[in-house]
Order: structure tokens, then C-alpha cells, then sequence
């Protein structure tokens, strides 16, 4: 256990340390500090003095190392257009982005097991049938198309939701407020989450489905039959603890896929999270910004993925945990 | 030797083969099959002959007037029946810009399929082929790769692009970085299908015979391995295209792929959508629509074709 624990670990530093290559290289490449901080009027001959001052004529890779040790400490600059330090800026809007996708990933959840379950005891049916035809219909729909369709018939049409930003909004924990606790910030939560969750909802169904099929055809299954045990013992006991195991690997790499699929559900909405800053920051070229961000986004992508791993080899007796296939 | 001819004669043709063939018969009894691959050749016929079916031409200004800018369709009240589908923001005819961005969806579409099943074939076959350490770190590679999703990298990319270029270079470059990103992000789901398959074929006789008679590796790859594993990529090619052309939907929505002046579908949806609050709903809904369909019969094809070749395919 220990072993693949490390193992993992060193893995996901590993990919950390390449993520802060990159990120550095665009903050190397991307913008002149120098000119955001004195502007135009400086002449060359200072110019060349600040830089040297500055450090911005060291190698590579003494500037890299400058920049990892002040990152480790979690400072990774500041952003030109707020004028604060862009972990702060990013970290403030983190909630409303871990908000949005919580209640996605609690919808996808909650509809996906049942309906993929159902759609696997009873492939014949016709409401198995509709669910199939609605996820291939799903599949085929671009999450901003459905985010636009949602807004054009409940906000302008039918008038009942609003169509943009988070509403009232509870203060619970430092910069963490909270929408979940307010009906204004329930229904604005609604139809982005609604959104959100249409991407993954079909992939989770199909995917459910087909491993359910694959299992009811094993031989415990048949087994548990014989033996005489109630259906709902077998389908919801025996059956679906050995299809969520593969769900639960695909699951861990979704959520990363849904925190970039937030950058289009709240362009749309207008929704203050971190995606919506991430494009700002794009086009106001607010490099220390987007650096912050894609390191942000990074860390989350290999804690999900480290801990799916972590989970995956204890839920699943037969992966060696000596990481030796 | 009567009998040699015999045989050489009762040869079926290629033709008569397809007819026998299991594809054949499936796709003669299934509706949903033949209906999206009619759907698909009518789309593809559009975006060919695009310059010849499109009563206007979107590129040039000349032809754009802008005091008809959001005209409705011609069955709405107020619309012109020189422009049956209405007019969008600019005063372009909307049937000819969707004809168009049709054109240039399917275009990226494609070429970006073409290049993430180029890059990954060879990274697979080599993979699978030799096995042993260039395969553990190919592997691991495509692994870390498919843990970040190909819409992250592809905005994070294209992004810093745009900033680093500047948004006029950038939208001359467009099409080109669209291929290229989505390209390359998603080659570890060809490379992971490819390498499965090899694994199992490199264990049977005629690999060996092959290797025996002292064919190089490269050619007893490519010739004699490749063609057994095509059912597979048949399969994912139709899927992959249909998320390609999501893909550049999603990007051009975000204002990182196509430019205004030369939209795709996804960036005619995008400028349209800033008019949708005033009433002007069809510059969104009509392209949408054409988005939508465009999308989903490719996706029926995909799903009937592994339907029928049922290949092993590399799960999660």
C-alpha cells in the first residue's frame, strides 16, 4: 500500500513540476513586466538596469527557480488588472466555481445511477429506449448550445429563472460564500448546474448501462440467481457494486474534464468563477493571472486524479497495490 | 489447372463481397443508419458545393449590405424572401453563411481527425509492436495526457496563442491552430485503441511468419498489422470527428477559434447569441440547429458502427 502510495505521489509531482515549466515559460514569454511596471517613459539605458536589478537577465532556469520557490510559498505574482496577488483574485472566485460544479456532479449522480441501472435490468423497454435516444441526443448537443437553449425558454420565453451571474449570495467562511442557502442563489444555481451536467449526464448512462449489461451476464450473477435470491438483492447489492468500479475511474477524470467545461456554462451565465476570470484575464493579457489559473486548475486535475487512483486500488481487491501489473 | 481457373473465377468481386458482408446487411435493415448516413452526405454535399449553392458570398464585403442586417426568416413577418433564412448581425444572407461555416466546421473537423489518427496510429503501433520500456512511456504519456481534458488544453493553448500573437495575426492563423490543437490533444485515444489491438495481433502466426521470412518491423507493421486493426479506428474515427467538430464549436463560442468575418458554426452562434435578448433568435437557433444534426448523425453512424464491427475498444 505504501509503496503505491509513493509511487502515485511521485507521479503527480512529477506532472506538477511540468505544469510549473509551462507555466512559467508563458509568464517567461507572454507580456513584459517591465513595461507594466514603469510603462513607456523610462529610458533604455535604466531600462537595461531594472532588468539586470530585476533579474530578468538570469539564465532560464535561475529565473525558473526563483519562481518555484515563491510559488511553494504561494505567491504567484500579481495581477496587473486587480492590482492584488493573483492566487488571492483566483482563490476568491474558487467557490463559485466549486459550487457549480458540486450541484452538477450531485444531479449527474442522482440521475445516472438510477436511469443507467434501469436502462441495463429492462433494455427492452420503452422508457429505456427514450433514455438511450435522449443520451445520444445529449451527447450530441455542445454544453453552450444547451446553456443558450435553457436561457432562451426559462429566462426570456417562460420568464421563470434568471439568465446570468449568482444572485444573493450567504457569507459561510472567509472569502466562501455560499449560494445553496439562499432561493435567489438556488435559482440561479438551477440552469447553470442544469447545463453543466447535461455533458456528463449521457457518457455516465451509457457508460452505467453497458458495464451493468457486462456484469449481469457473469457467472455470480447467474449464481445469486440460482440460489434464489430477491431480484432487488442481486441488481442493487450484488450487480452494482462491481459496475461502479470502472465508474469510479472514469468519474475522477470527469470532474477535471467538468471544471473546463465551467469556462463555457459561465461564459454563458455570466456565472464570477474562475473560468469567466480566466478569459477576462486572457483578453486583458493579465499573464500573472493566468498563470495562477492554470496552476490552480492543474493541482485540482492531479489531486482528482491521484485521489481516483488512491480510491480505485482500495475499493478494488484485485489491483496490486505494489503497482506491479 | 481447369480447376486453378475455377477457383480464381468463383473469386467474388469487391462489390459482390460488400453485399455478402455482415456490414451490408445491417445497414440494409436499419433505418436509423441509412437515414443519418443521408443526412451526412446531404451535409457534406452543402459544404463541397457551398460557392455554387449560396445565393450570396459571405467573404465579400461588396455584397453585404448592411442596412439588412437581422432581417427574420421569410416566413416571419418582416422578412425578405431574398434571404429565406433571414440575415444575421452584419447583413450577411444566413443560408450562405451557414452553408459556409458548415464548409469550415467539417473541414477542421476532419483534418483534425486526420492528424490525431496519423500521430496516433504510429504511436500506438510502435508501442504495442515493441513493447518494454517504449511502451511503458508512451503509455504513461498518453495517461497524464487524457487526465487533462482536451477542452482545457485546447482553451489554455489556444489562449496564450491569442494573447501572445495578438488577435489579428491570430484570426489569419485561426483555422490552422484549430486543426492543430485539437489535433494533437486527442491522440492517446487512437494510440490506446491502436496498441490494444496490436497486443492482440502480434501474438498470432502470420506476425511471426512475417518476422521469420525477415520482413523489416516497419513493414510488417504497417502493412501487416495495420489493416487488421482498422475496424476499431473506422469506429472511433466517426465518434472523434463528431468531437472535433464539438470541440470547435465550443472554442469558437469562447471567441478562440474562427473570427467573425470568416465564421464556423460555433462563432456564428457566438455573435448571434449577443442578440438573442433582443428578439433576433434565429441567427442562434438556425445554425444551432444545423450544429445540432450535423453532430448527431455522425454520432448514430459511430454508434451503429460499433454496433456491428464490435471491436474491442479501450474502456474509460
Amino acid at each position: 500500500m505504501i509503496a503505491f502510495l509513493i509511487k502515485r505521489l511521485v507521479q503527480a509531482i512529477i506532472v506538477m513540476f511540468i505544469i510549473s515549466l509551462v507555466s512559467f515559460s508563458i509568464q517567461d514569454n507572454l507580456g513584459d513586466p517591465l513595461r507594466e511596471l514603469v510603462g513607456q517613459s523610462v529610458s533604455e539605458e535604466e531600462r537595461q538596469v531594472l532588468r539586470e536589478k530585476m533579474g530578468l537577465n538570469d539564465p532560464f532556469l535561475v529565473q525558473y527557480g526563483r519562481f518555484a520557490v515563491k510559488a511553494l510559498h504561494g505567491d504567484l505574482g500579481t495581477s496587473y488588472f486587480f492590482k492584488e496577488p493573483a492566487l488571492q483574485v483566483i482563490l476568491h472566485k474558487l467557490p463559485a466555481t466549486i459550487e457549480l460544479v458540486f450541484g452538477a456532479t450531485l444531479i449527474i449522480v442522482l440521475l445516472s445511477v438510477p436511469l443507467g441501472v434501469y436502462s441495463a435490468i429492462k433494455p427492452n423497454s420503452l422508457f429505456s429506449r427514450a433514455v438511450m435516444g435522449f443520451s445520444i441526443v445529449g451527447i450530441s448537443v455542445p454544453v453552450f448550445l444547451t446553456a443558450i437553449g435553457l436561457i432562451y425558454f426559462f429566462s426570456i420565453y417562460l420568464g421563470w429563472m434568471p439568465s446570468f451571474g449568482r444572485g444573493e449570495t450567504e457569507p459561510v467562511l472567509g472569502p466562501w460564500e455560499t449560494g445553496f442557502l439562499t432561493v435567489d442563489g438556488l435559482q440561479h444555481l438551477i440552469l447553470p448546474c442544469i447545463s453543466l451536467a447535461s455533458i456528463m449526464l449521457p457518457l455516465f448512462i451509457r457508460l452505467i448501462r453497458a458495464e451493468m449489461m457486462e456484469v449481469l451476464q457473469s457467472e455470480y450473477v447467474k449464481f445469486a440467481w440460482a440460489k434464489g435470491l430477491a431480484p432487488r438483492r442481486i441488481y442493487f447489492l450484488h450487480a452494482l457494486k462491481n459496475t461502479m468500479l470502472p465508474v469510479i475511474t472514469v468519474g475522477g477524470v470527469q470532474i477535471g474534464t467538468m471544471v473546463a467545461y465551467t469556462i463555457l456554462t459561465e461564459t454563458v451565465f455570466q456565472w464570477p468563477g474562475m473560468g469567466f476570470l480566466f478569459l477576462e484575464a486572457v483578453n486583458r493579457v493579465d499573464t500573472p493571472l493566468i498563470v495562477a489559473y492554470l496552476i490552480v486548475v492543474g493541482a485540482i486535475f492531479v489531486v482528482t486524479n491521484t485521489l481516483v487512483d488512491l480510491i480505485y486500488g482500495l475499493v478494488n481487491p484485485t489491483v496490486k497495490l505494489t503497482g506491479k501489473k | 489447372m481447369t480447376e486453378q481457373v475455377d477457383i480464381l473465377e468463383a473469386r467474388p468481386s469487391a462489390w459482390q463481397r460488400l453485399r455478402d458482408s455482415h456490414l451490408w446487411h445491417s445497414f440494409v435493415t436499419d433505418r436509423v443508419a441509412q437515414l443519418s448516413l443521408l443526412v451526412f452526405v446531404a451535409f457534406a454535399l452543402m459544404a463541397l458545393l457551398a460557392p455554387l449553392l449560396a445565393p450570396f458570398n459571405p467573404y465579400d464585403p461588396a455584397q453585404i449590405d448592411i442596412l439588412n442586417s437581422e432581417l427574420p426568416p421569410s416566413w416571419e413577418e418582416g422578412g425578405d424572401p431574398a434571404f429565406w433564412l433571414g440575415t444575421d448581425a452584419q447583413g450577411r444572407d444566413l443560408w450562405s453563411t451557414i452553408l459556409y461555416g458548415t464548409r469550415i466546421s467539417l473541414t477542421i473537423g476532419l483534418c483534425a481527425v486526420a492528424l490525431q489518427a496519423a500521430l496516433g496510429i504510429v504511436i500506438g503501433l510502435l508501442a504495442g509492436y515493441f513493447g518494454g520500456r517504449i511502451d511503458s512511456l508512451l503509455m504513461r504519456f498518453a495517461d497524464v495526457q487524457l487526465s487533462f481534458s482536451t477542452m482545457m488544453v485546447a482553451i489554455v493553448v489556444l489562449a496564450v496563442f491569442q494573447a501572445t500573437f495578438g488577435t489579428e495575426l491570430y484570426q489569419r492563423l485561426a483555422m490552422l491552430m484549430l486543426i492543430l490543437v485539437i489535433g494533437i490533444a486527442e491522440w492517446p485515444q487512437y494510440a490506446r485503441t491502436i496498441r490494444a489491438s496490436v497486443l492482440a495481433e502480434k501474438r498470432k502466426e502470420y506476425v511471426d511468419a512475417a518476422r521469420v521470412i525477415g520482413l523489416r518491423p516497419a513493414r510488417i507493421m504497417f502493412r501487416h498489422i495495420l489493416p487488421n486493426t482498422l475496424s476499431p479506428i473506422l469506429v472511433i474515427s466517426t465518434v472523434q470527428v463528431a468531437n472535433a467538430i464539438i470541440s470547435e464549436a465550443s472554442l469558437s463560442f469562447l471567441g478562440l477559434g474562427m473570427p467573425v468575418s470568416q465564421p464556423s458554426l460555433g462563432s456564428l452562434i457566438s455573435s448571434g447569441f449577443e442578440y438573442i435578448f433582443s428578439g433576433a433568435w434565429w441567427i442562434t437557433v438556425i445554425p444551432g440547429g444545423v450544429l445540432i444534426a450535423l453532430v448527431l448523425v455522425m454520432n448514430l453512424l459511430g454508434d451503429w458502427l460499433r454496433d456491428v464491427l464490435n471491436p474491442k475498444l479501450y474502456k474509460g
